[in-house]
Formats: structure tokens, sequence, C-alpha cells
């Protein structure tokens, strides 16, 4: 992808970008989000104190030494949302690559074969989709017991009928295109066909998808660690975080910090998300504006 | 037709002179002159990339964004590149109209076609509902579709497409304009309805005093309505005459070239660009 | 010997709600080895899925289609049957044709892989069908639609067909090209000894290329014969109207002469001979009942 583009060094490689991400909501997601991978993968050297470490003044203002404040246990609130990056983030992202791998791969079975296989897996997504998402993931994670991996998987549950019910639309489209055709009658087996000329033809909008969907898996995932259904104490994750801070309303900066968080990581996957689909999708306000008179 | 169109400056009705347009520092047109008459259907011929589609665009003012355009069309005795975009928008349907290639796509699906003709007459006009609701059924009967009263009511979807092409061509007829630009508007038809529609722009030609600029690569088709013919090569015009001459005895080794490609002269082909003696296509 | 031969075939369309409809209404079509026939009608006549019937996409609703002697099946979710693959088919849309995303030469290779072909390459195969040979590497957003028809051909090609099917390969093609690129099916066709099926609505390039020709009208071919005889002597009034409709590239300004009507809705097809509401010549037998015989399905015609 070229989402590596965006991190703007000069203006002379600014100029060069494709249009679409040029505009500063692109650039700044663009930016945000390295960020925060970057503080992922450099956690324990940016973190000034160890996450776990009960060694601080309880529930201390922000201030030299803890400029995030400390929680109730006389944690350093900056070293646990830093760390947090390293739980969150990846867990996100492997959710939602889960999510189109599987989603993907049965939205396109679906699609592409048809009669049954269709009606099976498309009335398992609509049985999926008739519950609100947050309360159908509660009820799949508290039924696997609360830990971070039960409440990834149940966010899976919830997350990959979006994925086969857009790569079904998708390969629908283009199942019946010439080129597809062509390969059938030179003797491609559907399997082939599907690997060769369906799946590579319909990644990009689904790409879209997934990175618009990273944003909202990581609020799943933080819910249902504020609900208490997920990450279990004392592991720094944000929506956990979040749901101690709430405890003790007073020390504002407890709750806030985490939730600043996950707000800026929830934004910057959305604002990247937006700009992949107008840089991919050719009915975009640029290309109307281009044709206007 | 008693309507009559008076004619100024010269001898055409729209003049095209030195018309330049590059887009992207591309030069797609590169000087080109024409000039069309009332009551004349002036061809223009050439292959697609030769700049032909983009004369008739320009002609409307409906160039791609940040094309930079020179040279002169002078409509009436007015210089369309220099007027500013209001009053180009009032002269573009108004004065000059165009029917493009696919007619499903210059129909709005949603509205019906009465709606569609009588939006523009009373826009240009200032007809009342009752007036252009007269009128659109009156052009659908010049442009001869049956049962017209009830035709107006009804979705562009529920014609056939040389019946959608003649409805684009009302539309683009409804205020009277002094200038067609037709962009190959039977290329999408089979053969049998083609014929129909030439029939009726010949007809439109003839009895309104339209001037018609077609933009056709089919040399059959230009053959058959144009009595102009201009051959357009890399957005230049290489070859302008009378239709006889210029498809019997170009002058232009591109002509003779484009000819003798045809089917009909297919037997030629390999001789084209050698320059063989242009054979005369035989009748059908 | 007879490659392909369709007999009576019908292929419904049906959509839920609708009445069915029949595009081919009982049409029958031969062509033999080294054979070139060109299709001709205008569109809504069925003949697109007439060929795509032919190639094994679709079930017809009755008749046969057999190739070699053997019933074409339907082109299901299983592998297409080998001996089927010496059906190949070039469609209309040269955008639609080639996959965007793999390299042209890659898609030719697949070509060379059915027919086993482990001595040709694609870039022999581009230099066939009139490309230079480096274009193997590159994507088909590359080329203009005259290329990529031509690539299409050679992938087709590649896979040794034994019967050739064109789906109007040039209507979507800029005049210089159309007769470039249908000489050039016909060339490489013919000259490896395969059947060429080639569907068109564009009578002039038909002519230059098809040693027969059928003409189809409303899911029916009212006539067939040798492309010069019935060039010359078109006799089911419809062929008439079909080629006095061409206009001449003369310069004379003669316009062409017009068919009156509309090609009626294939759900409903009128009684009687289909063409009777449209034709100059209709008597009243033409009403009543349908010439059921060829090679002109016309009451004019009728074969003592």
């Amino acid at each position: 992808m070229r989402r590596r583009q965006t991190a703007p060094r000069t203006g002379g490689l600014l100029r060069r970008l494709p249009e679409a991400w040029r505009r500063p909501l692109a650039i700044a997601g663009g930016v945000v989000a390295i960020a925060w991978i970057l503080i992922a993968l450099a956690a324990p050297v940016l973190a000034p104190h160890d996450p776990l470490a009960q060694e601080l003044p309880r529930l201390a203002p922000p201030g030299p030494g803890h400029w995030f404040g400390t929680d109730q246990l006389g944690r350093d609130i900056l070293s646990r949302v830093l760390y947090g990056a390293r739980v969150s983030i990846p867990l996100t992202l492997l959710l939602v690559a889960l999510s189109v791998l599987i989603g993907g791969l049965l939205g396109a079975c679906a699609g592409y074969f048809g009669k049954w296989v269709d009606e099976t897996i498309m009335r398992l997504a609509d049985l999926v989709f008739a519950f609100p998402t947050i309360i159908l993931a509660m009820v799949v994670a508290a039924a696997l017991g609360a830990s971070l991996g039960n409440a990834v998987l149940a966010v899976l549950v919830v997350a990959w009928p979006a994925y086969a019910r857009v790569t079904r639309g998708l390969v629908l489209g283009i199942r019946e295109r010439e080129f597809v055709v062509s390969g059938r009658l030179l003797g491609f087996s559907a399997w082939r066909s599907l690997r060769v000329d369906v799946l590579p033809n319909v990644t990009g909008p689904v790409m879209v998808l997934a990175t618009l969907d990273i944003g909202t898996a990581l609020l799943l995932l933080s819910g249902l660690s504020f609900l208490g259904l997920g990450a279990k104490p004392p592991s720094p994750e944000w929506g956990a975080m979040v749901a101690s801070g709430v405890e003790v309303f007073d020390s504002w900066w407890v709750a806030t910090f985490p939730g600043l968080a996950i707000l800026t990581v929830v934004l910057a996957f959305n604002f990247l998300g937006d700009t992949l689909r107008d840089a991919l999708d050719p009915r975009t306000a640029r290309a109307i504006k281009e044709r206007a008179i | 037709m008693s309507e009559r169109h008076e004619t100024a400056a010269g001898d055409g009705v729209l003049a095209i002179e030195g018309l330049t347009v590059a887009i992207r520092g591309k030069e797609i047109l590169r000087g080109v002159d024409l000039t069309l008459e009332p009551g004349r259907v002036h061809g223009l011929a050439g292959e697609s990339g030769s700049g032909k589609t983009m004369t008739g665009l320009a002609v409307l003012g409906l160039l791609p964004h940040g094309a930079r355009v020179a040279g002169r069309i002078a409509l009436a005795g007015r210089d369309l590149l220099s007027l500013p975009p209001k009053q180009l928008n009032a002269v573009r349907g108004a004065e000059v109209a165009m029917v493009f290639q696919d007619p499903a796509t210059s129909l709005h699906p949603m509205l019906t076609v009465g709606r569609q003709l009588t939006e523009h007459m009373r826009h240009h006009l200032r007809l009342s509902r009752g007036e252009a609701r007269e009128r659109a059924i009156d052009l659908m009967r010049k442009v001869r579709i049956p049962g017209p009263e009830e035709a107006i009511g009804r979705y562009p979807h529920q014609f056939s497409g040389g019946m959608r092409q003649r409805i684009a061509i009302a539309v683009a007829l409804a205020c009277a304009p002094k200038v067609l630009i037709a962009d190959e508007p039977t290329t999408a038809l089979d053969v049998t309805v083609q014929a129909g529609i030439l029939r009726l722009l010949r007809g439109l030609c003839d009895d309104l005093g339209l001037a018609v600029l077609l933009v056709t690569h089919d040399l059959g088709v230009m053959s058959a309505v144009a009595d102009e013919v201009s051959v357009m090569k890399d957005g230049l015009v290489v070859e302008t005459g009378p239709r006889g001459q210029v498809l019997v005895e170009p002058r232009h080794a591109y002509t003779r070239a484009l000819l003798d490609s045809l089917p009909e002269n297919a037997g030629n082909a390999a001789a084209a660009t050698a320059g063989a003696e242009p054979s005369e296509g035989e009748p059908a | 010997m007879t490659l392909l031969k369709v007999d009576d075939l019908v292929v419904e369309h049906r959509t839920p709600g609708r009445p069915v409809v029949r595009a081919v209404a009982g049409a029958s079509l031969s062509v033999a080895a080294g054979e070139v026939v060109g299709l001709v009608g205008e569109s809504g006549c069925g003949k697109s899925t007439l060929a795509r019937t032919v190639c094994g996409i679709g079930r017809p609703a009755s008749g046969t289609v057999s190739f070699q002697g053997r019933p074409v099946t339907p082109l299901g979710l299983r592998r297409r049957d080998p001996s089927l693959t010496g059906i190949q088919m070039v469609f209309q849309d040269p955008y639609a044709s080639l996959n965007p995303r793999r390299r042209v030469g890659d898609q030719i290779a697949d070509g060379l892989r059915t027919a086993a072909d482990t001595s040709t390459t694609p870039a022999d195969l581009l230099d066939r069908v009139g490309l230079p040979r480096e274009f193997a590497t590159r994507y088909p957003h590359e080329f203009s639609g005259g290329q990529r028809q031509r690539i299409a051909i050679a992938r087709a090609l590649a896979a040794r067909p034994s019967l050739l099917i064109g789906d109007e390969p040039i209507s979507a093609l800029d005049a210089s090209a159309q007769a470039q690129v249908a000489r050039l099916m016909r060339d490489l066709a013919v000259e490896s000894g395969a059947g060429l099926l080639f569907i068109s609505h564009d009578l002039s390039v038909v002519r230059l290329i098809a040693d027969r020709i059928a003409v189809m009208y409303l899911g029916k071919i009212v006539e067939t014969g040798r492309t010069d005889e019935v060039w010359a002597d078109p006799r089911h009034p419809y062929t008439r109207a079909l080629l006095g409709a061409i206009p001449a590239p003369d310069g004379a300004g003669v316009l062409p002469a017009e068919l009156p009507g509309d090609v009626p809705d294939p759900a409903s097809p009128p009684a009687g001979c289909r063409f009777h509401p449209r034709c100059p010549k209709v008597m009243d037998v033409c009403r009543e009942r349908e010439p059921e015989f060829g090679p002109v399905a016309c009451w004019l015609h009728e074969p003592a």
C-alpha cells in the first residue's frame, strides 16, 4: 500500500504524493498512525517508568517526573499509555487481518460458488448482523470467559460478516467479467479462477474497509476491556485503564490519557481509510471537480 | 418549416479559426479551422485521438478542467472563447446544442422525457408550462416518435436505443439552436436504426436550416449525410472539401489511407501506405 | 468435416416475475474445420447468447450443441472438460477481457498451459498477433483497445483451439483497427486449421472475412449461404434490409434505406414469421405460419 508515503519529509516528497494523499487530514492520519506504531515498537525505550511498578505517589496529578500523572496504585500513566500501544495496536491489527481473511474468504466463496454455499454463509452473516455489535461481542466474550484473547475472538465473531458481505458483492460483480470467463474456458479450476482472476481484483475496496475498520475494532476491543470482559489487571490495556479511571473521577488524568490514546488511533485510521477510499474510488470529489465545467 | 435562421457575419454561422487546445502541456488540437453553414452538414472524420471530439467540446466550452485554449470560435460575430461563463452557459443549449454517442448516458434516467424536454425550454426560452408542453409534443413529432402525447410521460428506459437517440436529438433541438454538434450519434446503434437517425438528421438540417457538425469515424455515414467533409489527424485538419471530392478523389495521403482501410476497399489495404489508387466503394 | 453442429437450439433467459425470454428460439448452424462463418444480426437478436451457449456458458432449454461429434456440456463449477478447451472465445469488450492485475505474458501462458505447449512462449504468440515480443511483461492498462484485443486473440490461440469464436470482437475498436483485427483472426484461425465463428453486427467486415454467412433475427437464423452469394443476392427481406442500410462511402450522398419499426420484444415474438410486422413483402401466410425451413426462412423462398 502507499500508506507509507504519507510521512512528509520534504516539500518535494509532499508534492510527489498522489493528490488524495496530499490533503491535511490524510497527512495528519498518516503521521499519527505511524507515530503510534513507532511508539508500540519503542515503548520500552520511551517509557520513563516500568508500567507495572507501583513506585510513585498514588493519584499524583500530571507534573515533572510523571507527565500524565499516576493512578491509584502509583503507576506512571504515561508509561502505561505507551506500553498500552503494544497491547492494543498489534491485537487490533491482527484482529482486522483475521477478519479480512476469514470474512473475505467466506464472502468470496459465497459469491463465486453461489447456491447453498452462498445461502449458508450469508444466512450466518445475517444472523450476526441481526444483533447489536457490542452486545453480541459481550455475550460471546462473557461466554468464553474474560481474557484479552477471548475478547479478540469475540470481536472477530462480530467483525467478519462485514467483510463477507462486501467481498461477496464484489465477487458477484467480477465473476461474470470476460477475463474470468476466459480463464474458465482455458480450463481453470474454480479454485484457480478465484485465486488468480477474482481475488486480486477485489482487494482494493476490501483494504479500504479494513483500514476504516481498524478504529472500530480498537473501540470494540477497548470497550470489552472497559466492561471487564477483556484485559485483566495489571495489563496496561487502554480500555481497562479508562475503566479504572472512572472509579476515581476526581483524578481526571487517570481516564483521560488512555482515552485520548484510543481517540487518536481511531481518528488516524479513519482518516487513512477515507483517503484510501478516495484514492481508489474513481468517483471521488476530486474526479468530479475535474470533470465539472 | 417556417423558422428561418438569419446568418451573421459572412457565410458561416460558426467559424472556428486556429483553435488550439492543450491539456497538461500536451497539444490535443494544433490549429483547427472549420466553418459551419446553415442548412449544411459538415462531417468531421478521423480516428480516435485525432481531436475530432475535442473540437466539438471546445465549441460548447465543455473542455476538461485545466485545458488551455487559444484561437477563435465565432458564433454570430461573438467569440465564444472570450465570453464569460454565464453568457457561455446561455449560448450553450440555446444556440449550440450537442448530441452524444450514447443516448443512455445523455438522458436522465429518473425524469420523464417530457420533463427533460421542457426543463430546457422553460429555462432558456422562459415559456409557460403549457407552452413548453405543446412545444415538447411538437418536437417529439418532429423527431418522429410515435404517439408523442403519451410518449412525453414515459421514462428513457421505456424506449429502444434508436428512439432514445431521437429523444436526445429532440432535447438538443428544444431551444431552436442554430448549431447542432453530433458526436458519433449513430455509432452505438444498429445499421437499420442508424439509417433512420441519419435520415432524421439530414431532414432537420434541411428543414430547420440547422448547421450540423457531424463527428464520426464512419466514412459511410459521412458519405450519406455530410455536405462538406473535413479529415482530422493528430489535432490538425488535413483535408477539407465537398463530400464527393474528399471521399472519391482525396488529395491527402492520410484520407486515402483511411478510405483504403475500409472493408469495402480492403483489397488495397496493403498498398495503402504506398498511395494506391482510391477505389470507389461499391453500392450495397 | 463438421466441427460444430448446433441443432434447433433454444436458450431462455428467466428473470423472476418477468415473462421468459427466448433469446435463441430454435437456431441451427454448423461450422466446418477451416471454415469461417459470420453470424450477423441486430443487437438483441440472440447471436451473443448463441455464441456463449456454444462455449458452454449457459444451459440450453432444448436442442443440442455438439463439438467434434460430442455434446457440449455446460460450464459449471467443475473444471472444463479438456476435450472442450478446443473451443475458445474472444469477447467484445477489450477492457474487460484481460485481467488488469496480471502481466499479459502470464495470461497468454495460461493458454499455452491448457494446450500443454512447452515449446512456444508468450512472446512468440505476441509476434503472431503482430505485437512486439517485449510486451509480454506489461500490464493490460498500457495497451489500446485494439492491442488488447490482439492479446486476447493470442491467449485464445495459445490453447490451440479447433474452434475459435469471436463475440463482436471488433465492435468496440477504432474503425481503422476493425478490419485489421478481423482479418488477423481469420488468418490465424485458418492457418491453424481451426474453424471460426465470427459474430458481428457489422456486415461489411463479416463480408470481408467469412466464407459463409448466417443472418439471425429475433432468435432464429433466417438466411444462410456463401458470403459472396448472400452479398450479391440477398434473398430474405431482412437480409436485404440489413445490407441496404449500410451507407456506402462512395461520396454520392445517398441516404441508406430505413427499415421501419423496432425489433419486437423477444418475450412476446409476433405470430407466424417473426419478421412479418416489419417486412415490406408481407403476405397472408407470413402472419399465420412460421417458415421453419432453410437456407432462407421466408415463404417467398420455400424449398420446392
